[in-house]
This record gives C-alpha cells, structure tokens and sequence, in this order.
C-alpha cells in the first residue's frame, strides 16, 4: 500500500444517489453486523431473521400487531422529522407522548356521555394540546433565553415520566386492583377497532394522516418552506423576513403535539388507561426513525415500519429462538449507527491518491 | 439538642448519600472531560449499563471483583472511542450518534448478560458486593467517619478522582489542550494542538468512568445485574455536568446533593411515610432545567460543544 494515502474530500453537492443507497446499504450491513449478536446467542442468523421477518408479517394476526407498534413510532418519527428540519433538536418526544396521553385520559375518563364522533376528536386534541404545550418549554427557553434544547427536552422526558407516574401512583390509582394506572376511559373514546379480533386500531389510520399533512406541509405551504430555510441557515432566513424565533416554537409544539397524539392512541387503542408504561421508548426510536428517513415524509413512513417490524418480529424470534428480546434495541442502534456512516459518505468522498 | 436515634440515622441518611452519589461523580467527572473538549456524549447512559453488565460478568466469572471493575473501565474507554470515531472523524451530530449508542448499548448490555449466564428461574446470580473498608481512627470520628469514613474503595477513589480532575483539567498542558479544543478547536489546531487526539482521548476517559460508574451499582451497591440498572442515572450525569457548570470540583458537591435527594427519599419510603417519591426522583432534573435558565443570560457552556471539527484543507 506505500505510496498511497486516504484522503477525504467535502462533496460540493451531496450525492443525490447515495441519498438514498445510503439509508438502504446502511439498515443491510446493520442486519449483517446484527447477525454476529444473533448467531453468539446460539442461533442461526438465517433461522433468526426468517423468524423476525415471518413473525412481524407472515399472517394476518401479526401483521395488524406489526401495524398496532406502527402507529406510534410513525407519530413520533415525524414527530422529531419536523423539529429537526427547522434543526430543533427535540429529544423529547417521549416526553411529550406521555403529556399527551396523560392530557387525552383525563378528558377521556371524564367524557362519559358524549357521544364518540364528538369525543375522539375533542381528545385528540387534548393529547395534541398536552404534547405541545410540553414542547412549548424548552422551545420558549431556547428562543428566548438561548437555552440549549438538547438537555431541555431529554430532561424534560424524565420530568415528564415522573411526574405520570407520581399521579398514577397517587390521586389516581386504581382502588379496586391498586394498580398504578387511571381509571378506565369512556366507552365512546375507544379508538374504533378496524380489523376484528386485532387490535388494528383507529389511529393507526390518524398516523397516516399526520404523515401525509407533514409531506404536504414540507412541499406544499409556505411554513413548510419556511421550515426548510430555518434548517439550512437561519441567519439569513431572518434576513429574509422569516420570523425564525416563533417558527420554531410553533414548530416545537407541532412536533409535541404530534407526540401527543401517540400517547393517545396507547391509551385509546391499546390499554384504556394511562398508565406508567405507556412507552417503551417510541420517542427515542422516532429519532432513529427521523434520521434513517432523512427528515422526509415518505421515508419517515418506511423506516417506522421498518422499526416496527424489527420491534415485532424480534419478540417473535424472541419466542421461536429463545434469542433476548433486547435485541430489538441492538438492531435499531446499530441502524442508526451505520446510518451515520452512510450520511459521512454521502457528504464526504473518500480516496485513495499517490502520495 | 438531637437525640441519638435522630443522630444514627442523619448518619445513616448522610452515608446512604454518598453511596448514591458514587455512580454520578464517576459518570458526571468522565462527562465533563467529554464536554469540556467540545463532545456531548449522549452514550453515557448505554456506556453506565455497558460497565454494570461487563463488570458483573467479569467479577461474577472470576470472583475477583476488582478484575470486573478492570473490565468495566476496558470496555467503557473502547465505547467511548466508538463515540469518537462518529462525532469526530465522521463529525457526526454527537446527540444523535449518542442516542445511538446508548440505544444499541442498553440493549447489548442485557443481550450480552442474557447469552451469558444460563437462566436457573428463582433468585438472578448475584456476587457479594465490595463491603465496606473502615479507615483506621478515622473511622472513629463520630457521625463523619460512618459517613466518609467507614465506605467502599470506590468511593474514595471517587473522592480522589475529583481534585485529580479539577488538577488535570486546571493545571496541566493535557487539561489546557481539553479547553483550547472545546472553546475554539481551530484556533487549538492552529496552536499546534492535535484535535482529533484530544476528543479521543477525553472520550476514552468519559467512556471509562461512565462504565466504572455504571459498574459500581453491579458490583458495589446490589451484587447483580438487572436490565435498565442504571435508572436513567447517565441522564442525571447529563443534567449534573451542567448543574455544576462543567468544574469537577463542584461535582461532588452536586452529586451529594442529588444523591442526598435520592437517600432522604429511601429513607422516607423505608420508614413508611406515603410520601410521592417521584418528586424527589424528578428533582435533579428540574434544579438543572432552573439552573439553565438562571445561568442563560451568561452562558459558560464550553463554545464549541455540539459541533464536530473538520480541518479545511
């Protein structure tokens, strides 16, 4: 090799092709890296991923549950997808999936007696509400005092956390099981189930909604551009008229409002109670989600089915294998990880040159 | 006057602080050499459960506990140059490479104790933790030789840890560097200071210490592993590092005062008060979040956190 260095050069353009190889080459070596964890825990990686990909679609059953894990990791991708195009940093989804579903049982336990054509919709603008006005915090700090929202909005979600389960645990906890969890909604604020005997729920449909009000807010309305020139240079968005500071907090509560709404629809289409486990940690999937996507709609709709797949299908070769379900976790950081590389490669060439 | 039930248990209340605080001067110290050189590890989380799972495993393996701990700081410091690999040769966005290893991490960490160790159902293997060493007449000063006094090994080291830090990070060359590189890395680069070297190496020791730390709770506070051990205290490391602006001397007074938080709470649930002890669990997070607010009009972040360093040449 003498004689030859590496050197790295910025592309002038980033790669438009390698735009979207990247992501694609980026989630195979992840599953190829992945299998080096599947196969140390004794089972074959072949076995293993026809047992993810056969447990998360191979029948109707676990095809509507892969639709059921969906729906929230779709809300909170896009989520995170609109704070991080005007480059708000909001890493508090999970935060404000909490707020929103705390906000939506309140008023869903409390709704008894309207109907649901009026009920679903009022509550789901009471998770929206609550989602945003959580966001609304370290949005406000950071335009006003120039707090960093990084550390705000991570904070935030364990503020959050604690302060549901303080509630759970206290004025509202269940006083015939003692359970730390609200009281049983309102029938009539019972999300809709869509396919019987599943639990393919209503919001499954909301989801693909906000999804596609965020395709049209990005390529069809001013704010959307507006978004998009906050995100590639703000000082000069200023200097063109943008008002940056209340873009971005309406942005911040958009994205906490969307958040919002997958705590409602853990409420309203799985468990009809707030409880203290409402998430997982969707809100920090939606950061993998938003950035194997690249900040785009339509990708944002495939790399949350994608996380929903490996979230099912690994319970599922959980189940087969006797592989650990932590698993699911490992994949989707090693996505992201070597998503990284690939969006290196996408911005920067790489070369071999004579010294 | 205070009686001596009172006294014996302020004691107890006072040591039972210092055990808590023991993981977050560790993860606080390794966070605030990441930050000082300009590198938000958001890792620190999945690095804390990385050390508690391989420190258990090691110490469980061999019996040698402090052969765990060994393992702990091994594995931390090799994360930790994962992380600089992303955030500095890459210049990935360091809180989203962050995220993702503390994600891949939090699962590993598990997934690694699980393939391990085979499932007998019942009580999970466990170790008997590091015990306490007394120090000779020390110890005997009452109330503050039960509470510094009468600890475990990795606590004073912790203890020694601070000064060192403050010592390195103050008065040495290597310390100047870390500063020079997180305020201005090209006015650092110019001065003939190696950037990319520095990030690594404060990384490696961010790494290190988070997973000492992380390591502490496996082997010194409960004996064993469970997944999520941590708490999401990398996240109170995260919110001290700022609380303490960033000055390791500081750290051990905040990180008592977290960890007293969290020891006057035990106490009160242990006597049977119903008293909701979230709000205490939420309080580092909420005196940071104010502690941000009171100190944003002067901000003393380090200048070039959050952004990755490229040499244009």
């Amino acid at each position: 090799m003498a004689g030859f260095k590496i050197t790295v050069e910025r592309r002038l353009l980033p790669s438009k092709k390698l735009e979207i190889a990247a992501p694609i080459l980026s989630i195979l070596v992840a599953l190829a890296i992945s299998a080096i964890p599947i196969s140390q825990g004794g089972v074959n990686p072949i076995t293993g991923y026809y047992e993810l990909f056969y447990g998360a679609l191979g029948n109707k059953l676990s095809l509507t549950e892969t639709f059921a894990m969906f729906s929230p990791l779709l809300l909170c991708g896009v989520a995170v997808a609109l704070a991080f195009t005007c480059k708000f940093w909001n890493i508090g989804a999970e935060g404000q999936l909490y707020c929103g579903g705390l906000v939506a049982a309140f008023f869903a336990v409390n709704a008894g007696g309207l109907p649901a054509p009026v009920a679903i919709p009022l509550m789901l603008v009471a998770g929206f509400l609550g989602g945003g006005a959580w966001a609304a915090v370290p949005a406000v700090l950071k335009v006003k005092l120039k707090v960093d929202e990084v550390v705000t909005t991570l904070l935030g979600n364990w503020v959050m956390y604690y302060l549901v389960s303080a509630i759970l645990f206290g004025p509202w906890r269940n006083p015939k099981t003692g359970w730390p969890e609200s009281p049983i909604i309102a029938d009539s604020t019972f999300y809709p189930i869509l396919v019987p005997g599943s639990r393919f729920h209503f919001g499954i449909v909301v989801s693909l909604l906000i999804a596609v009000a965020f395709y049209i807010i990005l390529k069809k309305t001013k704010w959307g551009f507006e978004l998009l020139a906050i995100g590639g240079n703000p000082a000069s968005s200023q200097a063109m008229g943008i008002s940056v500071a209340r873009q971005i907090v309406l942005a911040a509560i958009v994205s906490g409002g969307i958040a919002g709404l997958a705590g409602v629809g853990q409420v309203a289409g799985i468990h009809y109670h707030m409880k203290t486990d409402l998430s997982p940690g969707f809100g920090y999937t939606g950061v993998v989600i938003a950035m194997v996507g690249g900040l785009n709609p339509i990708g944002v709709v495939l790399a949350s089915f994608l996380m929903a797949v490996v979230v099912q299908g690994t319970q599922a070769m959980h189940r087969a294998t006797g592989v650990p379900w932590a698993l699911a976790e490992v994949i989707q950081g090693i996505i992201l990880l070597c998503l990284l590389v690939g969006i290196f490669f996408t911005k920067y060439r790489v070369r071999r040159v004579k010294a | 006057m205070t009686s001596p039930t009172e006294l014996v248990m302020i004691t107890s209340i006072l040591a039972m602080a210092f055990r808590m605080a023991a993981p977050l001067i560790y993860g606080t110290i390794g966070e605030a050499f990441a930050e000082r050189c300009g590198v938000l590890n958001l890792g620190i989380e999945g690095m804390m459960l990385m050390g508690a799972s391989a420190g258990f495993l090691v110490g469980y393996g061999t019996g040698d506990l402090w052969l765990g701990v060994g393992a702990a700081a091994v594995v931390g410091m090799m994360l930790g140059l994962v992380m600089a690999f992303f955030t500095v040769t890459l210049g990935a966005q360091q809180h989203v490479a962050g995220l993702g290893m503390t994600i891949a991490c939090t699962g590993l960490s598990f997934y690694i104790y699980r393939i391990s160790i085979v499932d007998v159902g019942g009580v999970p293997p466990h170790v008997k933790p590091f015990g306490t060493i007394p120090i000779p007449y020390l110890s005997d000063i009452p109330v503050l030789g039960d509470v510094i006094f009468n600890q475990h090994a990795l606590i004073y080291i912790g203890i020694i840890l601070v000064p060192l830090a403050a010592f390195i990070l103050f008065k040495t060359r290597f310390g100047l560097s870390i500063r020079a590189v997180g305020e201005n890395p090209s006015a650092a680069d110019t001065a003939g200071i190696n950037v990319f070297r520095i990030r690594y190496l404060c990384l490696a020791i961010a790494g290190g210490l988070s997973a000492v730390g992380g390591a502490w709770l496996s082997l010194s506070q409960s004996g064993m592993f469970l997944p999520g051990l941590t708490q999401g205290r990398g996240w109170v490391c995260i919110a001290l590092v700022v609380f303490c602006n960033w000055s390791p001397l500081r750290i051990l007074g905040g990180a008592l005062l977290f960890g007293g938080i969290d020891a006057l709470q035990l106490t009160m649930q242990g006597i049977g008060w119903r008293v909701p002890y979230q709000l205490f669990l939420m309080m580092p997070y909420v005196l940071t979040i104010i502690a941000l607010v009171a100190v944003a009009r002067r901000a003393r972040a380090p200048a070039a956190l959050l952004s990755s360093y490229k040499r244009e040449d």
